[in-house]
């Protein structure tokens, strides 16, 4: 599939955004955050900002923003759309938390509730999104068991380093014993993304060229000629091979920049408190990034659509 | 609406392909593309269409595979493939807007362009790419069993057939209801074990292939004795003629 650059902007940023606001909700609520102006403004002020950069960038891809809010109606069959509704619903409680945190000086009690109203609602809308790719059945590599826990992990831990830079600078408690979480989670999601990729590899794609023309009883199908000489939008979107051929490669930069040195960096903040560690944790949601949007990129990019079978693939 | 229609018809207007009989001529092609561009979901757009690469929106296409037997024997197929207008049509379910839809008297599958977002999410549930996104009207496009033709009074009854099947010179396209058992076409379906493509992808779809029939071996392959030559009758031909023949045959 083609990696449209708004499209890997809006998962990966949203995602960030929805994780980080996930977490000052839960951890609001049971009062491990104190409910502090600037620590408010700055940490809402980034968590919304980028789900809206994200929300913002997948609706100026579309042929048409302006009728953006059609996309609102069709909840009871489309993942997209229920995407869409969820990230409309977030806002309220979100941001109705967030004024009780940054006017009101609180995150406990109703304030409490509503944060942890908030961080099921970034739940949902993450998971609707992982749900959009994962309902279709064109492609293997989406319509897997792996892509909705990989989702909320990924959002979860972007989140989650985020957060440390909060925790590290307003030096909360909650900061010397939260990096062990993150830890735990850099494990969860590097052991979910490796199984994904050997259940990839050792899982034979359901529809070959046979079944794709149904003349697999007269012998082996093989493009002879394609049906315009130039390309086209099928081809374009769809026919995107580029990443196979150096999938290796870029899944080591995921696997290095996006995990192990990202995760390192927490356990060695964790060794030095003080400005050491914030820098330390500031490189480690830096490292994170970019692996995160090599992960993503990869998704998209590695993708094989069914259509291809049609313009000379054998399996997909 | 774009949850399927819960109560449809019986009526599965569809299409049958022959690829027995398909040449590859892409006249279909043209013509879909010709009735089209000035019909129900107008225009087909091209892009850079006289220059080094262009790209435009088309409903039906004509791929060609070969398919090599066990003996090291092949042979060539023609495959147009357009939308197959599926029973469980996924296109039509993942769109958000309502733009998608089915409908439940004919079965028809189109896309109301005034609602379409451009989101192209249906273009990625198509297994058969059959959905085509037009950049220019930033809608997406696909085949609409010509609609627009098919039921129109302003053309007399024998012209009440999508343009591609009328057009095809090799009558390979057939048109009719998939719903009806006793239809024209679900008979040819029947009778010469007619086939779904990808049933694997759940979409049912309506539109059937009929296979290209078993091919004959030279030694068995018979043929009638020249037509052309038992023709000629050079007795009627003018006493001159006859003269000069007989004269330059010496
Ligand atoms: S062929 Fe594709 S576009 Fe047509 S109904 Fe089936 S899924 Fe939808
Ligand atoms: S591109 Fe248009 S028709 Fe297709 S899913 Fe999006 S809104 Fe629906
Ligand atoms: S039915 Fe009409 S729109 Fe569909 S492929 Fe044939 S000519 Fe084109």
């Amino acid at each position: 599939m083609h990696p449209a650059k708004s499209v890997i902007l809006f998962t990966t940023a949203s995602g960030a955004g929805y994780g980080l606001i996930a977490w000052f909700g839960l951890f609001g609520a049971f009062g491990l955050l104190p409910a502090e102006l600037w620590m408010g403004l700055l940490g809402f002020g980034i968590g919304f900002g980028l789900i809206v950069l994200g929300l913002l960038s997948s609706t100026f891809h579309l042929g048409h923003p302006e009728r953006a809010w059609r996309a609102l109606s069709q909840w009871r069959s489309s993942w997209l759309s229920r995407e869409g509704v969820a990230a409309v619903f977030t806002f309220l409680p979100a941001g109705l938390f967030a004024l009780a945190w940054v006017l009101l000086g609180r995150n406990d009690g109703l304030a409490g509730l509503i944060g942890l109203l908030a961080s099921l609602s970034c739940v949902v809308t993450v998971a609707c999104t992982a749900m959009i790719y994962a309902s279709l059945r064109t492609i293997r590599a989406w319509h897997s068991a792996w892509t909705l826990p990989i989702y909320l992990l990924m959002a979860a831990l972007s989140g989650a380093l985020l957060l440390q830079v909060f925790l590290s600078l307003w030096q909360v408690p909650l900061g010397r014993v939260f990096p062990w979480a993150i830890l735990i989670l850099f494990g969860l999601t590097l052991g979910a993304k490796l199984l994904y990729w050997r259940s990839l590899a050792s899982e034979e794609g359901g529809s070959t060229a046979e079944s794709a023309t149904g003349l697999g009883d007269l012998g082996k199908v093989r493009l002879l000629e394609a049906p315009h000489s130039e390309s086209n939008y099928l081809m374009q979107e769809m026919g995107f091979r580029i990443a196979r051929r150096h999938a290796e490669k870029l899944r080591r930069i995921v696997l290095l920049a996006g995990f192990c040195a990202p995760a390192l960096l927490i356990l060695l903040a964790l060794l030095m408190p003080g400005v050491p560690g914030v820098v330390a944790t500031l490189i480690a949601v830096a490292l994170f990034a970019a692996g995160l949007v090599v992960e993503r990129w990869l998704f998209f990019a590695e993708a094989k659509h069914v259509v291809t079978l049609y313009y000379g693939e054998s399996r997909a | 609406m774009t949850s399927l229609p819960t109560e449809s018809g019986d009526t599965k207007l569809g299409l049958v392909i022959d690829l027995d009989i398909c040449v590859g001529c892409h006249a279909c092609a043209v013509n879909c593309k010709e009735w089209n561009t000035s019909g129900h979901s107008a225009p087909l757009t091209d892009k850079d269409p006289y220059g080094a690469d262009p790209t435009g929106v088309w409903f039906n296409r004509i791929h060609t595979f070969e398919v090599v037997q066990e003996a090291g024997d092949s042979r060539t197929v023609h495959f147009p493939k357009s939308c197959l207008h599926c029973e469980e049509a996924p296109c039509v379910t993942v769109c958000p807007t309502g733009a998608s839809y089915k409908r439940a008297e004919d079965g028809i599958v189109l896309v109301n362009a005034e609602a379409c977002i451009g989101c192209k999410l249906c273009s990625w549930a198509c297994p058969y790419g059959a959905r085509e996104y037009d950049e220019d009207a930033g809608v997406m496009k696909k085949c609409t069993l010509c609609v627009d033709k098919i039921y129109n009074e302003n053309l007399p009854e024998r012209s009440r057939v999508p343009a591609c099947v009328s057009t095809c010179p090799a009558g390979a396209r057939h048109f009719g209801d998939l719903g009806d058992p006793t239809s024209e076409v679900s008979l040819l379906v029947a009778a010469r074990d007619g086939f779904e493509l990808m049933p694997e992808q759940d979409c049912k779809p309506v539109n059937r292939y009929l296979p290209p029939r078993p091919k004959v071996s030279p030694d068995e392959a018979t043929s009638a004795a020249p037509l052309i030559a038992a023709n000629f009758d050079d007795g009627s031909a003018g006493l001159l003629a006859r003269w000069v023949d007989r004269l330059l045959t010496r």
